[in-house]
């Protein structure tokens, strides 16, 4: 964590609040904390906040509020903060998950690359619990930290250009899940039926910042099962 | 009520607002117009309101039969319309029947193209907006381009504008074939060399053929970085001019990801994103530097410049 918080323009409609440059659970609290209380407060001329591990970008509309005002007011607020730990939700979410075969084609690489079994893999992912750091990349991809170091792999040296909506991946410490399908680099070592991304709920992802995430190993009946019940109800 | 049927859709046609805004921190990108300018001024002709949803059509315009008579109003890219193969005039109101067909011909400059009708394109609104995000498979119509059959809806106004309103000569953008595209530092150009900075700000660089709504790709000049770094994702906004490990930059545009990995060497002014909406794959951009309060001061004026154009085209009814 800096000593000093950055302050810096981010293009002519953007102030970025940095905390540090590394994943860290302490640099990401005070992250949401600051735009928690930016949310509660309804800072005047903010459009809205990108909370992400390290920093919060904060979009503003130039023609309510000054850069340098809202540099002030929001140094006012995070001095306002310091001490105050965000109340952990203590939200839970379990992500039942058929790992291997054509669901996660690169659960024998990680093996093969830590010298382990896959069933050693499958374990050491499924046995931690997870936070969720921040959403992004693209609509409702949950990042998620942190690996233990067995398992911990680099991304993918060409990127697949189409990876399936709900696949489970690595890429170094961190671990997430596509929400929908794309382009990805990440390792693919497994597939959930839940859907993390939906117009149709209020908010539209099904995880938010904070909450905790655990992996639950299942069988194909099973797992083809929950996913036609929940194309179903989409 | 039904607006128009779709009998080409062009190269991707899609319905857009002035975008997704609340959301980013779900992941989900902004979207909208990717020339605000000629956006707002297309639906500012029909008497719309700025955020009312508009075709923007791209490079090769579509071919729409109308099932009803309608206000219209074409701005952007000059992509030569027609109506009946008569053709049609630009930045200015016109009016169209039942059976008449509107197409496009040759792309003469510019890339993107808006189409306004008087009341707005009907679309449902999700996420707050009607904009396409055809990734998310969200927005717009259907979530996706237009495609051969489509009947688009509009809004019923309420009244047509008595008398067209035209867009002074003096204030239509040239879409040119070389743009100079100023950008703002930062947030992360302390991970570039003194010569990788002077090689961005020297060089020209050629939109390449990869470029889409998402973001666009440059070819030329490698930006030197100090070290390869592997740094911490954070957000990304619309204008980011990331720079990947092989050097070359990708300037991230209205459907671009809203956090990532690359560093950012600085970011596209406001006015600038529109500009380069209308950049084509081949055309040559040159990124020049300009302070963040210079930037500030810019962006100011350019939105007053947009508020006082609605009064310039009543002036026009004259």
């Amino acid at each position: 964590m800096y000593q000093t918080t950055r302050y810096m323009p981010v293009g002519d409609k953007a102030l970025l609040v940095e905390f540090g440059n590394i994943i860290s659970l302490d640099i990401n609290r005070k992250v949401h904390a600051l735009n928690l209380a930016i949310l509660q407060l309804g800072l005047k001329g903010v459009v809205e906040c990108v909370p992400t591990y390290r920093s919060l970008l904060v979009y503003y509309d130039p023609v309510e509020v000054g850069y340098e005002q809202l540099v002030l007011r929001l140094r006012e607020l995070e001095n306002r903060l310091k001490g105050f730990r965000v109340p952990i939700q203590k939200r839970m979410i379990e992500v039942p998950t058929i790992y291997g075969g054509e669901y996660g084609s690169d659960l024998g690489h990680i093996a093969k690359h830590h010298n382990l079994d896959p069933e050693e893999v499958i374990q050491l992912h499924s046995d931690r619990e997870y936070i969720v750091y921040m959403i992004g990349f693209v609509a409702g991809f949950p990042y998620l930290g942190e690996v233990a170091d067995e398992i911990a792999t680099p991304r993918r040296k060409t990127p697949r250009l189409q990876v399936p909506a709900g696949s489970v991946g690595i890429a170094e410490k961190q671990t997430g899940i596509y929400p929908i399908e794309s382009p990805g680099g990440w390792q693919i070592i497994g597939q959930t039926h839940l859907r993390f991304f939906n117009t149709q709920r209020n908010p539209p992802t099904l995880v938010q910042p904070g909450d905790i995430v655990k992996f639950k190993p299942i069988e194909v009946e099973e797992f083809e099962n929950m996913k036609v019940k929940e194309d179903e109800s989409m | 009520m039904n607006l128009c049927e779709v009998i080409k859709p062009g190269l991707f046609t899609t319905v857009q607002d002035l975008g997704r805004y609340g959301y980013q921190s779900y992941g989900v990108p902004v979207s909208g117009a990717m020339d605000n300018y000629a956006f707002i001024v297309a639906n500012l002709l029909v008497g719309n309101k700025p955020n009312d949803a508009c075709l923007e059509a791209t490079l090769l315009g579509p071919e729409l039969e109308f099932l009803n008579e309608a206000q219209l109003a074409i701005t952007g890219a000059v992509l030569t319309p027609t109506i009946n193969k008569i053709k049609a005039k630009c930045w200015m109101t016109f009016q169209v029947r039942k059976g008449d067909v509107l197409s496009f011909g040759n792309f003469k400059s510019g890339l993107r193209a808006y189409l306004a009708v008087r009341g707005g394109i009907e679309a449902p609104v999700v996420l707050g907006s009607r904009s396409t995000y055809a990734r998310g498979g969200f927005g717009g119509f259907q979530g996706r381009p237009l495609r051969a059959g489509d009947v688009i809806k509009a809004y019923k106004p309420e009244t047509f504008l008595r008398s067209g309103l035209s867009m002074p000569h003096h204030l239509i953008p040239i879409y040119g074939i070389k743009s100079t595209i100023e950008v703002v530092l930062g947030p992360q150009s302390d991970y570039f060399t003194e010569t990788g900075l002077g090689t961005f700000f020297s060089s020209m660089y050629s939109v390449t053929s990869e470029s889409d709504r998402m973001g666009y790709r440059l070819d030329g000049p490698m930006v030197e970085q100090k070290r390869s770094f592997d740094m911490v994702s954070d957000a990304v906004p619309v204008g980011a001019v990331q720079v990947p490990a092989n050097g070359k930059p990708i300037v991230v545009m209205q459907d671009g990801q809203t956090t990532g990995g690359y560093p950012k060497v600085g970011i596209v002014i406001t006015p600038d994103v529109s500009r380069l909406g209308q950049v084509r794959p081949n055309h040559k951009i040159k990124f020049s530097e300009i302070s963040a309060s210079e930037a500030r001061v810019k962006l100011l004026k350019h939105i007053q410049g947009i508020s006082q154009i609605k009064d310039k085209l009543e002036e026009s009814k004259l």
